[in-house]
């Protein structure tokens, strides 16, 4: 995963190389102004809604500053921070659930994602059709969706109702949002199945961009279909990769709206997550300088995470 | 120094922000028309109650020329957000509506000012209705919830169980015994607490549970801690009943919110507000039992308080928006507002007026219940904390945490905010 | 004759497996389909009978009291019309807007040598763990302090806050880093033999960028434009903190009408069914772009 690497350098490189060395100096110059001209409106815009109120954050995190409160605003120090990892149990709890929601969805909906982009990939009736309706779950509300699956995930719910009839009543489902061994393995499900179509959408992208020349060949070398995927279509994915393990891994390490909505961070934290916490404390309980500290937390741990990823997919390059 | 200089840079950038926004606030209300007031709604999406709304406002805007009433509505889901931001903002409305235990909050962080009501319209309202901070009156609201447990009478008398009274409500331990009754006889889980809701719910239905044992959400005399009160023995006693009523599979915490598993009778005995009685008066007919909360030892409670209307201290039109108050409180409007929205009015004339509630209604029995149990909730700045806090115990407890350690925890949260806040002023 | 059993032994095995194929899209099908089911049934019953259909098929099955009085309780509630043009007013600018400027900045940032490019792209891209939930509240503080122009009593006078606007519910959304990353990305794969010779001819960087490169990037395009579309549409907890005036809120917020004391589940199914139709159609229309466009340029993503 490149995700702090350009992705573009050797595009540039080869770029700049294959420029004539005795390339008048103006021309550098109106390149570098045209790269500021073009870049200047997204980089503002960034600046002023997002880096900006990061910083606000970042300052507020070092305060015992209220949402509602006369008291006068403090410099706290490490307080909030000290608090976080010594006397919030919910914090540390909120750490694990995290890492271990990502370490699971990740690969599975990156996977599963892929399973669905080949399979309307194939030249067959109806491809579109498919395509669509694996979709649809992305488009509808995330809202309405958890509101859904927490009726269908009760104990006399559909799920129950389908485990049932497949098993003929020999295993019986439990309450699954309320048993704190299976609410967060139910929080993956919904959320692998609510956004898969999305990554299907981008690996289906990256699938039709692949020459048919190449499966060609490859038939012709006798290469049977596992050969064919491993050879061309896996290599041939590499940037779309990339691009699908750091979508998924940012959202995953930033679930909130299905804690939200089905669970509040229960049964006995065992779906809290870090971003469910920092608004929980930060906004629910007005402890916006904690909640801002617990999201300071949040940001280190991801650039710690995507530094961790782009030093492992390094070496394999 | 550096200490210095960091706390120069919180300042600077906190203080911009109000020094600007009260700039901000000085054009805005210039802006604005001489004259207008605005008010903010919880309401949006509610046709019958904002109905009632623009009647009085329309009544009220008629009747004089110097004010004019300018009503924004929210849904209520939302509606806290909004507040939240337009408090940060500095841009709160004139007129606001509030739930009521958020009130002193509110008023000691400076968003509000004192009601200024005259006293004989106050006194005319039910206690629960008005909303008193520190012996300052900053709310009152047209109207009460309550709650009671539905039940039918059939059912009951099938069982031989008692039917409980105002006078004599069911013990503890009858309670246990015609819930285990039921639940041997065809009721698989016979009692709904509503535990499927979230958020503020939790405290409003089972803290006064709670007080009823002899526990409390804080101590409210001194409101410096929840030590002893939410952690005592009383309250352990409490929750470890409460625990139990989910592990027995007396109760469960399964959707969907509201009484429709009563309506379809497969709970027997349904814990749950004056607003869904309706709903269930059409189904259920003269089967249906309102009665009385279950004694747990301290007499039964019920939680008070519910939507009030108070004024912001920067309102620049704060006599008109007394003048409008004061207006809107006439016992015909109280009584749309009861029948339309199915709850009891704040005063014994419009109630007696009242379709449901008047002596004769078939709801009368919700305004006997508010009058002789209800509770308001501790009226302490600390009680967003609390009670956010007060829900995740519980709602652990529900869900098989131990439960002495899970409120000596909740206890630890919620005196560490208070002494945050310099105990909140008391 | 070997060589006709052959063919026929492929020919049967061929349809077999597509037999199979269609079986496990089937499969697939019904799994990612049964909410948008159950919620179209659902809006066409009662709220009692959604509630008491919950546990079995008859959830998925339009039974019993069938009538489109949701729809029409729907309108008694909700400005719907109005809802959904400031949606759509929201929606496309912030897509449209977002189009030009991060690809814009994804040309520059993979096509162009300036200083500070590195440090621009790093930032862009750490801006992609920033999930919104935990700014929100100081964004709140921040643009209610912004300057803003306002028209009134027929002249342009100054003034500061940004809340009750559309602005406010579009520009903090316009620049995105995941955009810039995927046209950066999808730029770099262009030859750079193209700018040269039109650099040689005498083409400014910005005739580059639009004549060259945009035309080429499609696929990238309509990504962007999809990525960018849903949370622009299914935008709620800006909007319901920042927008005040009914007459300016978005769909999103709208859905929290239905949860009153007694939430109305008809309804509720009513609505979303109402709101995610114009997503659907989109989805459609842009998924055709995407997929021809892809095709026909057989540039490598």
């Amino acid at each position: 995963m490149t995700a702090i690497s350009p992705p573009d350098t050797r595009a540039v490189g080869a770029a700049a190389s294959s420029f004539p060395r005795r390339r008048i100096r103006a021309d550098l110059r109106s390149e570098r102004r045209a790269g500021w001209a073009m870049v200047a409106p997204a980089v503002l815009l960034l600046a002023a809604f997002l880096i900006v109120p990061v910083l606000l954050g970042f300052v507020l995190s070092f305060t015992n500053a209220r949402l509602v409160s006369p008291e006068p605003v403090g410099f706290a120090g490490l307080d909030n921070f000290v608090r976080a990892f010594t006397a919030d149990p919910t914090f540390v709890r909120s750490l694990l659930n995290t890492f271990c929601f990502a370490a699971v969805v990740v690969p599975v909906q990156a996977g599963f994602g892929l399973v669905l982009a080949i399979l309307v990939n194939q030249k067959i009736r109806g491809a579109v059709a498919f395509r669509v309706i694996f979709f649809i779950p992305v488009v509808t509300s995330i809202v309405v969706v958890s509101i859904l699956w927490k009726f269908m995930y009760q104990r006399d719910g559909l799920v129950n109702s389908f485990i049932d009839s497949i098993t003929f009543g020999a295993w019986r489902g439990t309450a699954w949002l309320d048993n704190p061994s299976t609410a967060l393995a139910a929080i993956i499900v919904l959320s692998v199945w609510q956004a898969v179509g999305f990554h299907m959408l981008i690996w289906l992208s990256g699938l039709q961009t692949i020459p048919e020349e190449l499966y060609e060949a490859a038939r012709i070398d006798g290469a049977g279909a596992w050969r064919q995927f491993r050879d061309v279509t896996w290599p041939c994915l590499r940037p779309t990769r990339v691009f699908v393990l750091i979508t998924i891994t940012i959202a995953a390490l930033g679930l909130f709206v299905q804690v939200d909505v089905m669970t509040q961070g229960g049964p006995v934290d065992a779906t809290s997550t870090l971003v469910y916490h920092a608004v929980r404390m930060g906004y629910h309980q007005q402890q916006i300088g904690y909640g801002s500290a617990l999201s300071l937390v949040f940001f280190v741990l991801v650039l710690v995470v995507a530094l961790v990823q782009r030093f492992l997919t390094r070496d394999k390059d | 120094m550096k200490r210095k200089s960091l706390s120069i840079i919180v300042a600077a950038g906190l203080s911009a922000a109000l020094a600007l926004g009260g700039c901000a606030r000085a054009s805005q209300d210039s802006a604005g028309a001489p004259g207008e007031i605005t008010m903010w709604t919880h309401s949006a999406g509610n046709p019958g109650e904002l109905a009632v709304y623009k009647q009085i406002i329309a009544d009220f805007n008629a009747s004089q020329h110097q004010y004019k009433i300018v009503q924004q509505n929210f849904p209520q889901g939302s509606y806290n957000d909004a507040i939240t931001a337009a408090a940060a903002a500095h841009k709160l409305p004139c007129l606001l509506d509030m739930d009521g235990p958020v009130m002193p909050n509110w008023a000691w962080a400076g968003y509000l000012q004192p009601l200024g009501l005259p006293d004989s319209l106050i006194n005319s309202l039910l206690p629960t209705t008005v909303g008193r901070y520190r012996n300052t009156v900053y709310s009152a609201g047209y109207w009460d919830a309550a709650l009671s447990i539905f039940a039918r009478r059939s059912v009951l008398d099938k069982n031989n169980i008692r039917i409980p009274t105002v006078d004599k409500p069911w013990t503890l331990d009858e309670f246990d015994a015609a819930v285990t009754t039921l639940k041997a006889n065809g009721y698989a889980t016979p009692l709904d607490l509503g535990a499927a809701d979230t958020g503020e719910w939790w405290s409003y239905a089972y803290s006064p549970m709670l007080q009823s044992a002899g526990g409390d959400l804080i101590n409210r005399g001194t409101m410096k801690s929840a030590d002893g009160a939410l952690n005592g023995p009383d309250a352990v006693t409490f929750f470890t009943w409460f625990q139990q009523a989910f592990t027995n599979k007396w109760a469960d915490n399964s959707g969907p919110v509201g009484n429709q598993r009563f309506i379809d009778n497969k709970v027997a005995l349904s814990y749950t507000g004056v607003w869904n009685a309706k709903d269930a008066l059409a189904a259920v007919g003269g089967d249906l039992l309102i009665l009385p909360p279950v004694d747990f030892g301290k007499g039964p409670k019920i939680g008070g308080g519910s939507w009030q209307w108070g004024i912001s201290a920067g309102c620049p039109n704060a006599d008109g928006a007394r003048a409008y108050l004061k207006f809107s409180f006439q016992d015909s409007y109280l009584t749309a507002f009861a029948d339309s929205q199915v709850v009891i009015p704040s005063t014994a004339s419009a109630a007696a007026a009242s379709k449901y509630f008047s002596d004769t209604g078939a709801l009368h029995q919700f305004a006997v219940l508010s009058q002789k149990f209800a509770l308001a909730r501790p009226a302490t700045p600390g009680y967003p904390v609390i009670s956010s806090t007060f829900e995740k115990a519980a709602k652990d407890i529900m869900n098989g945490a131990e439960v002495k350690s899970t409120l000596d925890t909740a206890v630890q949260a919620i005196d560490t905010d208070i002494k945050s806040q310099n105990n909140y002023g008391f | 004759m070997a060589a006709h059993v052959v063919e026929a032994g492929e020919r049967v095995l061929r349809r077999r497996r597509r037999v199979w194929i269609y079986l496990v899209l089937v499969g697939l099908a019904v799994f990612f389909l049964f909410p948008l089911v159950f919620m179209f049934v659902s809006s066409l019953k009662p709220d009692g009978q959604i509630l008491s259909d919950l546990g079995g098929w008859r959830a998925f099955l339009p039974l019993g009291d069938i009538s489109l009085r949701n729809y029409a309780g729907v309108f008694d509630r909700v400005p719907v019309g109005r809802f959904l043009l400031n949606s759509v007013i929201v929606t496309v600018a912030i897509v449209g807007a977002g189009l030009v400027v991060n690809s814009m900045a994804g040309f520059a940032i993979s096509r162009l040598r300036w200083t500070g490019r590195g440090v621009v792209l790093s930032v862009v891209i750490a801006t992609l763990i920033v999930p919104f939930e935990t700014i929100a509240v100081p964004m709140v503080y921040w643009v209610s302090q912004l300057p803003t122009l306002v028209f009134q009593h027929g002249q342009v006078e100054y003034d500061f806050g940004w809340l009750d606007s559309y602005q406010v519910q579009i520009i903090p959304f316009i620049a995105n880093g995941f955009s810039i990353f995927l046209f950066a990305q999808y730029f770099s794969t262009i030859p750079t033999a193209i700018d040269e010779a039109a650099r040689i001819d005498g083409a400014g960087w910005f005739t580059i960028y639009r004549r060259i490169a945009v035309p080429l990037s499609g696929p990238a395009f309509a990504t962007v434009a999809i990525l960018t579309f849903l949370p622009a549409w299914n935008q709620y907890l800006w909007p319901s903190m920042v927008v005040q005036d009914e007459n300016l809120r978005p769909v999103m917020v709208g859905m929290q009408y239905f949860f009153q004391d007694n939430t109305a589940w008809g309804e509720v199914m009513a609505y979303t069914s109402m709101i995610t139709l114009p997503v659907l159609v989109v989805f459609l229309a842009f998924q055709r772009a995407f997929v021809s466009s892809v095709a026909a340029s057989g540039v490598k993503g």
